[in-house]
């Protein structure tokens, strides 16, 4: 700790250059202990709500004992550094993580008071009402209205083909992807630039009306222009669905999400609004990986 | 590695570039520091050559406060910093603009002084100039500090002596009307003298501001307006 008054110009640089300070003990003594979430986990109305999830591929634990809220029509941004298990968690929220043989998931994820890890719960109506968006666009190699339709029709959300067609077009708009495809509904979803595939992706998530969306790293394969848009998208799309997006995009999350939660090592270390995340975060942690310090 | 100064990010030039404008507000405040103790003995000795180099002096400030928020536009566009490192640039961003300020004031008592000399001295008021001076001088000298040891307690200090200073202008002006009223003649002169303790005022009030700056950098809250005893909370806070 420097004393005493400082004089000359030079020795205030120095001073400046290796003071440490004398307010922030708050987090720089947590900066090893990050078993106990920092932040308010739950929410007044959650969508969904998840208690003690731990996550194991194998014999590895990949989520260690994560509770969170997900708010009605919000939207939360997960980040943390490559493996910190950002991604494994959205996938448990649909119940992707099915797919990996290896993978075993505990605790309890309800979806409006329901456990989506119940043994009788049918999975497919389930992933309805919690649709996913990936990282790179994968359209199929359908039609663009045949991409949009294949959902409806296979839930059967449509006795007609006219309500068919409205639920496609209704789709595309809201996907902000009707003016650029609407000529084109029969041409293939392939042919289009990757930001317009990715929101025939969104526009093929929301063509079943699901109440959430997760979206994982869904700009991290687009240009600028093309990231940009999908932002807009998700911040008209907060008005009629609950949101969950991982991004390794800070910016990103600062810019889309109300609430943010930092994960590290497969630990949810903290969860806030994301004005406070972003301007005075409360662990260490998290303040070093959103101003790109080591953990 | 302390995460508390700038240092320690993964791009070591992003580090750089904080120490380098931290520097340029370090050398802008030994500066100012230096107009303003100027300023306040040309008015105390009379002395129209040292308070014509402070006037001179005050367009180094000028050019000091361009380049640092230059420099601070350019790390907010290149860095787009978060969290800690958001509130360094604000708040040298801010405290630019009251040490800017503060040279604007040091440049008016020189004036004042440059009239004096011409004119012949004030027949009263150099006690008043010298206490509240010294007190407002003391102030800036810790409100830079703070600055650079990053310390609230202090800035918390320099926020409670502002007060006290407004009460010292106050009586002071009351003394001055005094004067003016038993010797009309001498008004011009002592309205000089009123001048530069408006000017010492403000000065004491943009310490406070950065003083204030210094304890958002820190605490992440900002103080302003809040009263000395929700500051002192502030401060206190875990």
């Amino acid at each position: 700790m420097p004393s005493g008054k400082i004089t000359s110009v030079t020795e205030q640089t120095n001073q400046l250059q290796t003071a440490p300070s004398t307010g922030e003990t708050k987090l720089a003594n947590r900066a090893n202990d990050y078993s106990q979430t920092v932040g308010n986990i739950r929410v007044d109305s959650p969508k969904m709500s998840m208690s003690n999830v731990d996550v194991f591929y194998g014999d590895k634990q990949a989520i260690f004992d994560v509770s969170l809220d997900i708010a009605k029509n919000e939207v939360i941004a997960m980040i943390g550094p490559s493996g910190c298990g950002k991604s494994t968690f959205l996938r448990c929220l649909n119940r992707m993580n099915d797919t990996i043989d290896i993978c075993r998931v505990s605790g309890k994820i309800l979806l409006e008071h329901e456990d989506i890890y119940d043994a009788k719960l049918d999975v497919v109506p389930l992933r309805a009402r919690v649709g996913i968006v990936f990282q790179k666009p994968n359209p199929f190699p359908k039609s663009i209205y045949d991409n949009v339709a294949y959902g409806p029709r296979i839930h059967g959300l449509a006795t007609s083909k006219v309500e068919l067609d409205e639920i496609v077009e209704t789709s595309l708009k809201r996907a902000g992807l009707w003016n650029e495809a609407k000529d084109r509904l029969d041409q293939p979803g392939t042919g289009l630039s990757g930001g317009q595939q990715q929101r025939l992706c969104i526009a093929r998530t929301i063509a079943v009306s699901p109440e959430v969306i997760l979206m994982d790293e869904p700009c991290s394969a687009l240009d600028p222009i093309a990231t940009a848009r999908i932002e807009e998208l998700i911040d008209e799309l907060r008005s009629n669905y609950t949101i969950a997006i991982v991004t390794h995009s800070m910016q990103q999350a600062a810019r889309v999400s109300n609430r943010t939660a930092y994960f590290h090592l497969g630990y949810l270390v903290e969860v806030g609004k994301t004005n406070d995340i972003f301007t005075n975060p409360n662990h260490k942690l998290t303040e070093d990986y959103i101003t790109g310090r080591f953990g | 590695m302390n995460s508390d100064n700038s240092s320690g990010h993964i791009s070591q030039r992003f580090d750089d570039e904080l120490d380098a404008v931290k520097s340029q507000l370090t050398e802008m405040g030994g500066i100012v520091e230096k107009q303003v103790s100027d300023a306040i003995a040309s008015l105390l000795d009379a002395d129209a050559l040292l308070a014509e180099k402070v006037v001179k002096k005050d367009k180094s400030i000028n050019t000091l406060e361009v380049s640092i928020d230059e420099d601070c536009a350019l790390i907010l566009a290149r860095r787009q910093p978060a969290a800690r490192d958001l509130r360094l640039v604000l708040s040298i961003i801010k405290t630019t603009t009251d040490l800017e300020r503060i040279g604007d004031e040091a440049d008016k008592m020189a004036t004042q002084a440059i009239n004096l000399a011409e004119e012949g001295k004030a027949p009263h008021g150099y006690v008043e100039i010298r206490h509240i001076g010294q007190h407002v001088s003391k102030m800036l000298s810790q409100a830079l500090d703070c600055f650079v040891r990053q310390d609230v307690e202090l800035a918390l200090r320099v926020a409670q002596e502002d007060k006290a200073v407004d009460l010292e202008y106050g009586t002071a002006l009351r003394a001055m009307m005094t004067y003016m009223i038993e010797d009309p003649r001498s008004i011009t002169r002592v309205m000089s003298i009123m001048w530069s303790l408006r000017a010492l005022e403000r000065i004491g009030d943009h310490a406070r501001n950065i003083a204030e700056h210094v304890i958002y950098l820190v605490k992440g809250d900002d103080v302003r307006h809040l009263g000395l005893k929700k500051m002192a909370e502030k401060v206190h806070e875990t």
